[in-house]
Formats: C-alpha cells, structure tokens, sequence
C-alpha cells in the first residue's frame, strides 16, 4: 500500500503551448519599455551640467563615507541566516493552507506541531541572544 | 496503483517515540537556558530516551506491522531492532560524556538535544517505506551530527573535522537525491514497494538509468557507512571530533546507513540482487582491506580505532551481500555487539583525556595494567572483541555473518573475511601488549564518573554474555527480523 | 513543447557542473556553491518528471529539498564561520591539519 499523489492540469504533456506565457511576455515588454521611456524622456528632457560633487554616488545626501567595498559584520550574515532558515520553512504554510478542508483535523494538528517547533527555535534563538546587535 | 489515502491522527500512533524524542530535544533545549548544571540536562535525556524505549517497546511485536501516512512509515520488526540500536548508543553516549565535555569546555546543553534530534532522524529511516521520508530522516541525522562534529568551537581539529563531514555530507546526499530522481522518473514512485512492483510491472530491470539511480543511491549511503571508496572522511572527522561524538557517530550514523541500505535494496531493488550483489562485493572486499592494512600503521588510538570500525563496515556488509534475510539477520546482530564493544573502546580513550593531556597516542597505554588494573582489563576485553576472539561477543558476530555469507554461496568471501579479521587482530592486540607488557613512559590517571563507570559496565558485561550465550542476542534479531 | 529528455539532459550536465566544481575548486564557498548546484539540478529533473508523470510526489519531493537545503546553508555557513575564526582561511589545500 502506498500513497500516489494525483495531479491534475489543464495541459496535458504532448499538448503543452507555450502560448500560456504569452500574457506574461507581454507584460514583461510593457514593464521594460515604460522603464526605459522614462529614463529616456528624462534624457532629452533634462538639461546636462556635471561636476564633481554631483558626480559622486548618491547616498541619501550625504558625501560617501569610505569604499563601498568593504568586509560587513558577521552580523548580518546571523540574522540573514534566521531569515532565510525561518522564511524557508514558512513554505510549506501554503500548501498546508490550500488543502486545508481535506486535510482536516490531522492537517490542523501537524501544523499547530511544526509551527510550535519554530516557535521553540525561536525562543531559543531569541534568548541565546542572537537578536542583540550589542 | 492510484489510489486516494486519508491520513487519520491514528496514523501518529507508530511514530510515538520518534515524537517522544522530538519532544524530549525541544525541552531539553529549553531548560538549557534555564539551568545553568548541564548534567541535569544530561540526566533529563537519558530519563526522555528511556520513555521513547518504553513507548517503543510498547509498540513492538505485539501485532503485525504496523503501517502508516499511507504506507510511507513502516514499524515492523527490523525497524524496532534499529531503534532499539539507537536507543541504546544515545543511552551509553549521554553516559560517556557528561564529564569528558566539561574537559573539552563544551558542556553545552544543545549537545543533548542534537543527540536527541540525531537520533530520531535514524529512527526515521530506520522505518522508512518511501524515498522521501528516507531523505529526511538521513538529512535531519546529518545535520545535527555535522553540528556535533564541530562543537568544540575554539579548536581548530573540531572545526576542520565538521568542515570535511559537511562538504562530504552534503556532497553524498546530493547523490542520493540524484538517485531518487532517477528512479522516480522511471517508476512513478517514490514507495519502496512501488519502485519494486513498478520495475517488474514495466520490465525497466536490466535498463541502465535504473542501474544508475542504484549506483547513485548505494554511493550515497556507502559515504555515510564509510565504505571504501567513500571512506576518506571517516578518519579526519573521527580523529577530530569530540570523543563522544566520535564513539557516537561510528555506531549510529553507520546502523541508521546499514537500515536504509539493506531496507532498499531488499524492498527496493529485490529483483536486481545481481546487480547490487556485484557492486557490493568489490566494496566490501576493499574496505575489509583498506581498514585492516591502514589501520596498522596508525598511531592515534581515534585514528586505528575509525579504520578498524571502516574495517567492521565490511564484514557488516557481507550480511547484506548474502542477499538472504538470514544474513540480514547476521548484520544486524554484528551492529548490536558492534555497538557494545564500539562504544566501549571509545569510553576508555575518553578516560585517559583529562586537562591538559589528550591521551590519544597508543603510547599513552603503555604499562596501563599496572596503574590501572581493571581499566586495562576492560579494554582487553574490547580488544579481544573488536578481533573476533571468543569468547567475546565479538567473535560471534563474525562467526555468523562468515556462515551466512557461506551459507549464501560466497566461500571465497568468507576466506578473505577471516584473512582481513586475522591482519586486523594485530593492531587490537597491539594495545593490549602496550598495556600488558611495557613500561609506562608517564604517569596516567584515568577520568571517571559514576555514569562513566554503568557505561563500562554494560558495555563489558553485554560483550561477555552475548559471547557466552549468543541465541539470547540472535534469538531476539531472528524473532524481529524473520518473525 | 519542450521534451523531457531536454530537462534531463539539463540537469545532468547541471549536476557534472556540480561535482566538477566540487572537486576542482578551492574555495570553501564555490564549493559551497557547487553542492547547491547538484541539488538544484536534481530539483528540475525532479520537476521535469513529475510533469511528465502526472504525479505530485516529484514536486513534494522538492519542497522537501529546498527546505533542507535553506537548513544546509545555514550550517554549512555556520560552520565555514566557526573555522575562519580560528584560521583565517577558506582555501582548501591549507585545512591540512588532520590527515595520516
């Protein structure tokens, strides 16, 4: 006894047209050119007289402080791990949340567990302190 | 073959212990920040595991397989004696290390919760019926182990240890995945029993990408067994890691691989037994070779004692070579004496580290029998098993997987077993006369703790009983396994 | 219409790129890098099957497979971490200190 998960589509294989994407490749089009009309009007528009101070990059108005390459703390790379590890496992959320009225009761149950597990994480995560940025 | 399933939450009831230990790791993560004594953690452990034993115990034997989430989790018999495995190796773990990782200054608590979440991951692919469970249950033991390679954070040895445990780790899983998809593709299926009906159903048997996705599948678990050729982490990360860890993962990790390997190639792949068979049987003569031979010329006791348990993997694997479940039956009972004498070896290096003195060369044993008398016996006795002399347990374990593999036809096997097993008696013996027959070049005083001491104990006393009396041990692996 | 075999041959040649990448760079994290290649080849052959099999274990599958390796990453790096602060270095041929 084993479980085969069916999955339905409207396309079958053999008759699959890439024609479904037509409506995306359109607005894929449409998204570039009005980006690039807008940089383009700006162009013409827009009178041209450089020096050096408007030369340098932009950061919020003020002059740049030092290189923009540079090592960052190893900070970041912790809470960027959280994210991902925490924003990773949030996936399987959606399916769960789709077939929530056939899973039922047992989906409910498994899903409360997983997401206590991560809360747990959390909790540890949180007081060994790895939210402080000291 | 289609079929809609629903999942009930009676479906829960066979992964009781898994969840037990589940359950046991999350607390024992919370009270870590609680409780400033890790041995209370420690203590808590090993009274969780012993309730996933009970529960475990509860659930055995008393009815049919039971099978659940719609045939993807099996409890059956062979399940129950892996688990019963892992059981006992966290068990006798927790209990060598609680004062060995104060040593090393890292006594923390998410040391035992990884142990927990190690451990229920092998008990997940110990009852593993599909591919995709397997996978998980194999990721979730792996990445905790990789973890507890690396715990001694401030040494540079740990470090380099995790770091070739994980690269080669994550590199064998991909090949595992790389496997399940071949097969999946040309099966429909990830269910063990449905890769077997569908490869006779669309007599796709002698088809080379079937072939392959075998190849890739037996590469993958060859690496977490540390068969030769995939064998060339094993010594690093064992030499490197925490003793404790070391002793841990030479048993679980290997049992857990030897439960997956023999579940699909026996579920799996039954009709293509010629096939693995003819694989299989150049890796075990190597390893068997390579383990043996290399083993001699090492001079770190956690070095010789990593080839020598690549060595066992060998003679394990000719239980599954026999391609009977009789000599299934020899592998798995070689696993439990292994775990005894394994764990037990380990537990005296783990005495003889104390501050500032790493006690890892084989120099450090000698004259160890007039300090410490009965240190040294116990280690003889391991020794003695380890080489298969009777009439340790040790011994029996050879003796019945050599039969069955003779039994199966394969005598020559058999001969260059017992050949290997000889080479390999040198090096346990080795120690033995270190500590027997010369002079200490310093003073060595021994480590120990009272859980230290019912490890040993156990350990020493399982190896004497079941090498006196070996049908309580087989008669238990024949009554799970053959029913 | 795109024929299966183009996906398997994509992703066995995504999957060569991997181990050669695994085996011949040096750098901790290429070939870091190199291993999430492998498992991302074997996700679009795993993908490309479940299409073409009308069965939905190949797609769970995948999920299943990015999880873990979001959690592989994570250790993985935590790992790498943990060396650099001892040694300062992520090139392979100097992590030599244990070998016999």
């Amino acid at each position: 006894m084993h479980v085969v998960f069916v999955y339905k589509t409207t396309t079958m294989p053999g008759t699959y047209i890439p024609s479904d994407y037509l409506s995306v490749a359109v607005i894929i089009i449409f998204a570039a050119l009005i980006g690039l009309g807008a940089i383009a009007a700006g162009l013409l528009v827009r009178p041209r007289r450089p020096y050096a101070r408007k030369l340098m990059p932009y950061e919020s108005g003020n002059p740049p402080v030092g290189e923009p390459r540079y090592r960052f703390s190893v900070k970041f790379y912790i809470v960027a791990m959280l994210f991902v590890v925490f924003d990773v496992e949030a996936v399987f959320l959606y399916p769960w949340a789709v077939a929530y009225d056939k899973l039922g009761i047992f989906g409910f149950v498994e899903m409360m567990l997983f997401i206590f597990i991560l809360l747990i994480g959390y909790i540890y995560v949180w007081k060994k302190g790895a939210f402080n940025w000291e | 073959m289609e079929m809609e399933t629903t999942i009930s939450l009676l479906d829960i009831r066979p992964i009781i212990p898994e969840l037990t230990l589940i359950c046991v790791g999350l607390i024992l993560i919370l009270l870590d920040l609680i409780v400033k004594k890790k041995e209370i953690v420690a203590v808590v452990g090993i009274a969780g595991t012993l309730v996933a034993l009970f529960g475990t115990y509860k659930l055995y034997g008393f009815y049919e397989p039971q099978v659940a989430f719609g045939g993807m989790f099996v409890l059956d018999g062979y399940a129950n004696f892996f688990k019963l495995i892992f059981f006992l190796n966290i068990i006798l773990t927790i209990c060598i290390s609680m004062k060995y990782m104060k040593i090393e200054k890292a006594s923390f608590g998410e040391y035992y919760s990884l142990l927990m979440f190690s451990t229920t991951g092998m008990m997940i692919m110990a009852s593993a019926a599909d591919l995709i469970v397997l996978y998980l249950g194999l990721e979730l033991m792996a990445l905790s182990t990789y973890i507890l390679v690396g715990l001694m954070r401030k040494k540079p040895r740990s470090n380099e240890a995790a770091i070739k445990y994980f690269f080669l780790g994550a590199f064998s899983s991909a090949f595992l995945l790389y496997g399940i998809s071949l097969t999946y593709g040309l099966t429909g299926t990830t269910s063990l029993s449905g890769i077997a009906e569908s490869l006779n159903a669309l007599n796709i048997i002698g088809s080379p990408i079937t072939y392959l996705g075998l190849i890739f599948m037996i590469v993958a678990f060859g690496f977490k067994i540390a068969l030769v050729p995939f064998h060339m982490w094993a010594p690093d990360v064992y030499e490197g890691a925490p003793t404790s860890i070391t002793a841990f993962m030479s048993v679980g990790p290997k049992a857990a691989g030897f439960a997956v390997l023999g579940r699909v190639l026996f579920d799996a792949f039954p009709a293509m037994q010629g096939q693995w068979a003819s694989i299989l049987i150049p890796m075990a003569v190597l390893t068997m070779a390579a383990g043996s031979i290399i083993a001699l010329a090492q001079t770190n006791i956690k070095r010789m004692l990593a080839y020598s348990s690549i060595a066992h993997a060998g003679y394990m694997l000719l239980g599954i070579i026999a391609g009977t479940h009789e000599g299934l039956t020899s592998m798995v009972n070689y696993l439990m004496i292994y775990l005894f004498m394994n764990i037990g070896a380990f537990a005296i290096v783990i005495m003889l580290r104390r501050e500032g003195f790493q006690g890892e060369d084989l120099e450090d044993y000698m004259g160890l029998s007039k300090s410490h008398p009965l240190a040294s016996f116990l280690m003889l006795i391991f020794m003695f098993s380890l080489a298969g002399i009777p009439p340790t347990a040790g011994f029996i374990g050879k003796f019945y997987v050599f039969m069955e593999v003779i039994n199966a036809g394969y005598v020559y096997l058999a001969i260059i077993a017992v050949v290997f097993s000889v080479i390999s008696a040198f090096f346990y013996l080795r120690i033995v006369m270190y500590m027997y027959m010369k002079d200490p070049k310093q003073e060595v005083t021994l480590t120990t703790s009272p859980t230290m001491s019912i490890a040993l104990a156990i350990t020493a006393m399982m190896i004497l009983i079941f090498g006196i009396f070996p049908s309580i041990l087989l008669n238990l692996v024949r009554y799970s396994i053959l029913g | 219409m795109v024929p299966l075999s183009w996906y398997i041959v994509l992703s066995a040649v995504m999957f060569c790129i991997g181990v050669f990448g695994f085996l011949a760079r040096r750098n901790l994290l290429i070939i870091f890098i190199s291993i999430e290649l492998m498992l991302n080849s074997v996700n679009i052959s795993l993908v490309a099957f479940s299409h073409y099999l009308q069965s939905m274990t190949g797609q769970i599958l995948v999920f299943f497979v990015i999880a873990v390796a979001a959690a592989e990453a994570a250790i993985g790096l935590a790992i790498i971490i943990a060396y650099y602060k001892n040694n300062p270095t992520i090139k392979v041929d100097e992590i030599n200190l244990l070998k016999g």
